[in-house]
C-alpha cells in the first residue's frame, strides 16, 4: 500500500515521470540477516504473520522444520531449513530467513505492465499496491528469487512489504523486532554494510569459515535484504539462493529493447503511412470515376449477354 | 545458575550439554550470541542430536544419550593430566587439599561402589565418605540427610572441625589424588567405547574446553550450560555433580561469564523450587523435619552445620543461620501460635517419614492410599513417566480437580487410546472437576526466572467468563476446610485453625501482599548492634541479615527476604542502566540472594582480593575502606580481610567448594561415578557387574515394566521444540500451523536400513508402550559405535497428545510420549529419566 510518509521513486507500467524518481537516495533502509547467528527459531515468521494480519493456512509434515516449502500468498517470511556436510565431515544446518530482497532494481516492477501496482520508494522499500494489481503474474516471472505469490481467489499477488508501514513511521520492521538473538539488524544500507563486513571478517579470522562473506548481488543493482553468509562461494547451499540474480532477459527484452522495437514498429508505420501520402497523395477522386465506369460497363456487358443468352 | 543469563554475553567458552538453549530457551540464547559476536567466544555442543543450538556452535559432539559423566570424568582427566586447572584457586577455595579418612574407598577399587556398599538394602553406609580431622562435634545425624532412597538409617559420624589438609596436594588420600585416581580410569579410549564419540572427536573437545587455562591463563572464562537433558536420569544430580567439580578444578565458579547454570524450563519453576513446591525442603531450601527430631532443637541440631575446614581458614558457614531462618518461617505460618515454649509450633509440621515424590504420589494413587488430587495446570498423564500407569492410577482414585485453560489430557483421561481400546471406561468411577483458570497474561504476581531474578507482573487483560485466578481458588479451598475443621476438630486441627491468613482479602489474596509477607518483618523493634540501624515493629525487613530465631521477625522465605521492603516492591523494579557494563542490572527487578547476581563472586578474585581479570571486576578487596566493594553485591562477609582466608563458598560448612562431597550430601558417592541408565544397551564398561546407578530402586507394578537390549535395541530420547511448549500449544492455531504433526527424529542410515522415508508412519515400543507418528529422516543423527557395537538412537518431541487442534482432527495417533517412558528416578531430586530409555522402531 501506498504510505503517505514515504516518497516513491518508481512506479511500474506508468505513463509519465514519477516524482521522486530522480532524486537522491539519502537513506536507503536495509535488512541485515546473519545467517551464522540465526536459530531457525521462526519469531520472525510469527511477527510477521501478527503484524500484517495474515490468515492461518493448512501445513503437513514434509520431513523438514521448515514451516512449508515456499512462501505463500499468505505467509510472507519463511526460514529455510539446508542440512549440510563440510568436507571436514562436519554437520551444518543452515537456516536462512526468505522473503523479499527489495532489490534496488526490482524485477518484479520492471516486468508488471500495471500502472502502479508496484512502486518503489526513496528509501528502496518495494511494495505491492493490490489496488492497481492486475493479476496477470508477470512479477513473478520478473522476479530472480521466486518471491511474489498469486492469491487465486483474489488474483492478486503478495509479498513481504520491509514493514512500510511501520518503517514510514520511524519503526524497525517488525520481523526485527521480534528475532531474539539479534541476528537480524536494520538500518541504513552504508551502516548495514559496514557491520556486515565486520562480522564476515570475524567469521573469517576467529571461525573456520574462510569462505564467510555478505551477499548483496550486483545483478539486481544490490538489495535491501543482505546476508552474511559463512559461505558467500555457495549461496545455492542456504535452499536455493541464486548465485547471480538478475532480472530475467525475456522481462529485460520485454520492456527494454523489445518495448523500444515495438514502438519504433508503430511509430515507423505510422511515418511510412505519412511518407506514402506526402508521395503518392490521398486517394484519387478521378480513379475511382474511371473504376465506376468501368464497372458500369461491365455490369451492363452481363446484363446483355444473359439477355441474348437465356 | 550461580550466574545468570545476561552474565553469558562475559564468557570466553561455553560447553553447552544436556541442554538445548537455540530450542528451547531461544530469548536467553540471545546472551550466548553476544558472547560470540563481541568477544569471539566458542560454543562445544555436546548432544544425542545435532540441534539449533549445534547449527551455531563451533564444535559438535554426538553422545549417546545417558553417558554424560563418561564425558566429563574424561574432561576432568584430560584437565588434570594437561595441567589446564586453576591451581590457586583450586587450592585455596576447594576442598582439593583437604585430606580424606584412609576407609573411603573408591569404585575402581570395589568394583563399581563406593565403601559402605549394602548390596542386600541397596543403601551405602556413609561413614566412610568424610575428611580425615579432630574436633568434630557429635551429632545425632549430621547435616545434608534427605529422605526418601537417600535416607540414612544409622547415625552418621560429623564432619571434623578441623580437617587435616596437604596445600602441595601431594598427600595420597587428599581431595585431589583421590579425584585424579578416579577419574584415570576415564580415559579417551574408554570415553570412546562407552559414548560413542570418537576419540578424536573427545580430544579436541577436551582440548577447547580447557583451553582457557593453557599455560596457566587465569584471565579467560568459561560457563556450563545445561538443561533436562542433564537433570532427567537415574543418576542427573551426579551428571550436574560433575559439572560442578570440572569447573571447580578451572576455576569458573563466581567468576563473570563462567559458573554452573542451569536452564529452568517454566517462567517460574525457579520460584516453584526456591518456595518448596518439593516435598522435602522447605521454603530457602531448608531441611524438612524427619520423625527422628524429637523436638525443635533436636530438628535444628540436625540440620544446622557446623564449619568444618582446615584450622587457619575460616568458613562463615551461612546455614549456621538456619534456626533464624527457621523459627521466622514458622512465625509467619502461624504467627502468634508459635511460640518459644511449643517450640514455634514445631508439632504443626508434617514430620517426613519417607520418599513423597512424583513417581511415589501416582504410585500411591495407582495402589489406592491416596484417594484424590488437585491437579493445577499440571497434565500429570503426559508428564509422565510411564502414561499408562498414571492413568490407571487416576481410574482408582475417587476424584480428580483438574485447573487448566483449556481441557487436557489428564482432566480427559478416560479418552486416552488405551482407554479406549480397552472398553472399561464405564467402569471408572472417578469424579472429576473442571476449574476454568487463568491464563499467564491474566494473572499478577512475582516469577523468578534461571537467574534467580525475581521480575513483577501485572495482568494485561481480566480472566475472562467464569475463570479463576490460582491464589482465589486456593483461598475459597483453604477457608472452606478450615471452617470444616472449627465444626469438626479431630485430633488435632491446630495446624489448620492456627494458619495465619491476614490478607486484606481472604478470599483473593493479593499477590503484592503475600510477597510482603515471603520478605518479612519486623515483629519487635529491633536493632543492629554493628551500624546502630533501627527497625520498628510491623516494618519490612531489608534482608535476611535481620533474621533472628527468638521470634522478633517473620518471613515467608529467608532468600527473598529484601524483595519488598520499606521502600517498596523490589521486583518490580525496571532500571536497565548496567553502569559496569558487565550485564549486572542491579535496577532491574531483584534477585536472590540480597541482589546478587554472580554467586560466589569473592572466587572472581586470588587470594589477595585482587580479581583475576582486571577487564570483568566484579567485586574486589578495598584495603583503605576495610570492606569488599564491587560492580555486583559481594557474595561474602563484606568486612572479612583477604588475611583472614574466609572461604568463597559461603553456604558450604567447609567454606569452600566441593570437589569431594561428604557424607549424606548425596546418594551415590562423593564422586560421580558413571552408570548405564536403567534401561541401556551394554553393560557399563567399567564394571560390568555394577552396571547402573546401585541406590536407584525400581516400583514392581504391573506398568512398571522394563527391556533389554535384546527387544528393544534402539536408544530413546526425548526433546522439546521451539515452537511448541509442552502439551498446552497444540491447541493454538499459530503453533500447529508452525509444526503441525508429531514426528520422530531417526538417523537417514537407519532409516535407509529399515526401508522408511521421510513422512512414513513408524511405531516405537518400550517395555510400556507404544507412540506412532510420523520418521522425520535426517542427516542430524548418525549411527554410533558403542563398544564398537554399531548403535542407534532416535529423539521424540512431546508435544503432543490425545485432545489438541491436530488431535480432534483425527490427524495423529493421539499417542503420548511418556507412553514409552518408566518410573525409575535418580535418588536424590527424584527426576525420573527421561533422556535415555530403550525402543524398538517398526514400519506401520
Amino acid at each position: 500500500m501506498s504510505q503517505e510518509t514515504l516518497r516513491i521513486q518508481k512506479i511500474s507500467g506508468h505513463a509519465g515521470a514519477v516524482p521522486g524518481e530522480d532524486t537522491q537516495r539519502d537513506y536507503t533502509v536495509c535488512k541485515l540477516i546473519d545467517t551464522t547467528t540465526c536459530i531457525g527459531c521462526k519469531a520472525c515468521e510469527v511477527a510477521c504473520m501478527e503484524w500484517n494480519d495474515l490468515p492461518f493456512g493448512e501445513t503437513i509434515f514434509d520431513n523438514t522444520y521448515q514451516t512449508m516449502p515456499e512462501t505463500r500468498w499468505n505467509y510472507w517470511n519463511l526460514i529455510l531449513f539446508n542440512e549440510h556436510e563440510r568436507e571436514d565431515g562436519s554437520m551444518m544446518w543452515l537456516m536462512r530467513k526468505n522473503q523479499c530482497m527489495h532489490c534496488a532494481e526490482p524485477g518484479c516492477l520492471a516486468a508488471c505492465p500495471a500502472d502502479g501496482a508496484i512502486i518503489q520508494y526513496t528509501n528502496g522499500i518495494v511494495d505491492f499496491q493490490q489496488d492497481h494489481c492486475i493479476g496477470c503474474g508477470y512479477c513473478i516471472t520478473g522476479c530472480p528469487f521466486n518471491i511474489p505469490k498469486f492469491n487465486p481467489e483474489t488474483k492478486r499477488v503478495f509479498k513481504c512489504s520491509l514493514c512500510a508501514d511501520r518503517v514510514g513511521q520511524g519503526l524497525e520492521p517488525a520481523c526485527i523486532k521480534a528475532c531474539p538473538t539479534g541476528c537480524l539488524h536494520f538500518g541504513s544500507k552504508e551502516d548495514m554494510k559496514d557491520l556486515a563486513e565486520k562480522r564476515a571478517t570475524q567469521l573469517r579470522e576467529h571461525y573456520n569459515f574462510p569462505n564467510a562473506g555478505v551477499y548483496d548481488p550486483a545483478g539486481v543493482g544490490g538489495t535491501g535484504v543482505m546476508y552474511v553468509l559463512h559461505d558467500a562461494t555457495q549461496p545455492e547451499l542456504y535452499g536455493g539462493l541464486p548465485k547471480d540474480p538478475h532480472i530475467p532477459l525475456s522481462v529485460k527484452l520485454w520492456k527494454g529493447p523489445l518495448k523500444w522495437l515495438g514502438n519504433a514498429a508503430m511509430i515507423g508505420g505510422l511515418i511510412g503511412l505519412f511518407i506514402h501520402y506526402l508521395r503518392f497523395g490521398p486517394k484519387d477522386r478521378e480513379d475511382q470515376d474511371i473504376r465506376d465506369q468501368i464497372a458500369n460497363a461491365q455490369e451492363k456487358t452481363v446484363k446483355r449477354v444473359e439477355e441474348e443468352h437465356p | 545458575m550461580t550466574n545468570g543469563w545476561v552474565d553469558i554475553k562475559n564468557t570466553d567458552m561455553m560447553l553447552i550439554m544436556g541442554g538445548n538453549p537455540a530450542e528451547n530457551h531461544p530469548c536467553g540464547f540471545k546472551w550466548a550470541i553476544e558472547a560470540k559476536r563481541n568477544r569471539n567466544a566458542k560454543i562445544i555442543s555436546v548432544d544425542p542430536r545435532f540441534t539449533r543450538t549445534s547449527a551455531v556452535a563451533d564444535l559438535f559432539c554426538q553422545i549417546r544419550a545417558g553417558s554424560d559423566i563418561a564425558f566429563l570424568g574424561g574432561v576432568i582427566n584430560y584437565a588434570i593430566q594437561n595441567n589446564r586447572i586453576a591451581h590457586e584457586y583450586l587450592v585455596n577455595f576447594t576442598n582439593a587439599a583437604f585430606v580424606v579418612k584412609n576407609d573411603f574407598k573408591m569404585p575402581g577399587d570395589t568394583d563399581g561402589v563406593f565403601s559402605g556398599f549394602d548390596a542386600a538394602k541397596m543403601s551405602y553406609d556413609r561413614s566412610s565418605w568424610n575428611y580425615s580431622g579432630t574436633d568434630g562435634k557429635p551429632l545425632p545425624n549430621p547435616p545434608g540427610m534427605s529422605t526418601g532412597q537417600n535416607q540414612v538409617t544409622t547415625p552418621l559420624p560429623p564432619m571434623p572441625e578441623n580437617v587435616d589438609y596437604d596445600l602441595t596436594l601431594q598427600n595420597p588420600n587428599c581431595v585431589f589424588q583421590l579425584l585424579k585416581k578416579h577419574y584415570s580410569r576415564y580415559t579417551p579410549e574408554i570415553v570412546e567405547r562407552i559414548t560413542g564419540i570418537p576419540k578424536t572427536q573427545f580430544l579436541k573437545a577436551a582440548d577447547t574446553y580447557t583451553s582457557i587455562r593453557k599455560d596457566g591463563d587465569l584471565k579467560q572464562v568459561g560457563t556450563i550450560i545445561y538443561a533436562v537433558g542433564w537433570t532427567q536420569h537415574s543418576f542427573g544430580t551426579q551428571i550436574i555433580r560433575t559439572a560442578a567439580m570440572l569447573q571447580l578444578l578451572l576455576g569458573n565458579v563466581g567468576r563473570a561469564g563462567g559458573g554452573v547454570n542451569a536452564l529452568r524450563g517454566h517462567s517460574n519453576i525457579q520460584g516453584a523450587t526456591d518456595m518448596a513446591g518439593l516435598y522435602d525442603s522447605l521454603p530457602g531450601y531448608l531441611k524438612v523435619p524427619t520423625p527422628a527430631d524429637a523436638d525443635f532443637d533436636g530438628w535444628m541440631k540436625r540440620v544446622t552445620p557446623t564449619a568444618s575446614k582446615p584450622q587457619p581458614w575460616q568458613s562463615w558457614n551461612y546455614y549456621s543461620h538456619t534456626p533464624a531462618f527457621s523459627v521466622s518461617f514458622l512465625k509467619a505460618l502461624y504467627g502468634d501460635a508459635a511460640t518459644k515454649q511449643n517450640g514455634w509450633a514445631f508439632d504443626y509440621l508434617p514430620k517426613v517419614d519417607r520418599d513423597y515424590s512424583w513417581t511415589h504420589l501416582w504410585n500411591d494413587m495407582y495402589n489406592g492410599s491416596v484417594k484424590g488430587m488437585l491437579a493445577f495446570g499440571m497434565n500429570g498423564v503426559a508428564i509422565g513417566p510411564d502414561t499408562n500407569k498414571n492413568i490407571d492410577a487416576l481410574k482408582k482414585a475417587e476424584w480428580l480437580v483438574v485447573g487448566e485453560i483449556y481441557p487436557d489430557e489428564t482432566s480427559e483421561f478416560w479418552k486416552s487410546p488405551r482407554v479406549l481400546a480397552q472398553g472399561d471406561m464405564k467402569l471408572i468411577q472417578t469424579t472429576v472437576y473442571r476449574l476454568p483458570c487463568a491464563g499467564f497474561a491474566e494473572k499478577d504476581g512475582s516469577f523468578a526466572n534461571s537467574a534467580r531474578w525475581l521480575l513483577w507482573k501485572n495482568a494485561a487483560v481480566p480472566t475472562p467468563g467464569d475463570c479463576r485466578l490460582d491464589q482465589a481458588i486456593l483461598a475459597q479451598i483453604f477457608l472452606k476446610v478450615r471452617d470444616l475443621y472449627k465444626k469438626d476438630p479431630g485430633k488435632f486441627p491446630d495446624p489448620i485453625l492456627n494458619l495465619t491468613w491476614n490478607y486484606s482479602e481472604p478470599l483473593n489474596p493479593p499477590l503484592a501482599e503475600v510477597l510482603k509477607e515471603l520478605n518479612g518483618k519486623a515483629l519487635a523493634d529491633l536493632e543492629d548492634p554493628a551500624t546502630k540501624q533501627q527497625i520498628k515493629a510491623g516494618q519490612q525487613l531489608p534482608g535476611f541479615a535481620w533474621l533472628k530465631d527468638d521470634g522478633t521477625t517473620s518471613c515467608g522465605i529467608w532468600i527473598y527476604s529484601g524483595a519488598f521492603t520499606e521502600a517498596g516492591n523490589q521486583t518490580a523494579r525496571r532500571d536497565p542502566s548496567d553502569p559496569s557494563g558487565m550485564g549486572v542490572h542491579p535496577g532491574w527487578g531483584w534477585s536472590w540472594p540480597a541482589n546478587r547476581r554472580v554467586l560466589y563472586n569473592r572466587a572472581s578474585c586470588d587470594v589477595n582480593g585482587k580479581p583475576w581479570d582486571p577487564s570483568r571486576k566484579q567485586v574486589w578487596w578495598n584495603e583503605d575502606a576495610k570492606k569488599w566493594v564491587g560492580n555486583d553485591i559481594p557474595d561474602f562477609k563484606a568486612d572479612s580481610p583477604p588475611k583472614d582466608h574466609m572461604g568463597p563458598f559461603i553456604m558450604n560448612a567447609e567454606g569452600v567448594g566441593r570437589i569431594f562431597a561428604p557424607l549424606a550430601a548425596f546418594a551415590e558417592g562423593p564422586f560421580p561415578e558413571f552408570y548405564e541408565p536403567i534401561e541401556s544397551p551394554l553393560a557399563n564398561l567399567l564394571h560390568p557387574e555394577r552396571s547402573t546407578n546401585p541406590v536407584v530402586t525400581k516400583f514392581k507394578d504391573a506398568d512398571d515394566k522394563f527391556g533389554t537390549a535384546k527387544d528393544f535395541p534402539v536408544v530413546c530420547t526425548t526433546f522439546r521444540l521451539t515452537e511448541h511448549y509442552h502439551y498446552w500449544t497444540k491447541n493454538n492455531p499459530m503453533n500447529v500451523q508452525l509444526v503441525p504433526e508429531p514426528f520422530i527424529e531417526m538417523a537417514a542410515e537407519m532409516a535407509a536400513e529399515m526401508g522408511i522415508r521421510g513422512g512414513e508412519k513408524v511405531k516405537v515400543s518400550s517395555a510400556r508402550g507404544e507412540y506412532i507418528a510420523k520418521a522425520m529422516v535426517t542427516q542430524r543423527i548418525k549411527s554410533m559405535l558403542i563398544d564398537g557395537k554399531k548403535t542407534y538412537q532416535i529423539g521424540i518431541p512431546f508435544h503432543w497428545g490425545y485432545r489438541g487442534i491436530a488431535e480432534d482432527e483425527g490427524k495423529t495417533a493421539r499417542d503420548l510420549a511418556n507412553q514409552l517412558t518408566h518410573t525409575a528416578v535418580d535418588p536424590n531430586a527424584h527426576t525420573p529419566e527421561f533422556k535415555g530409555f530403550l525402543v524398538k522402531v517398526e514400519k506401520v
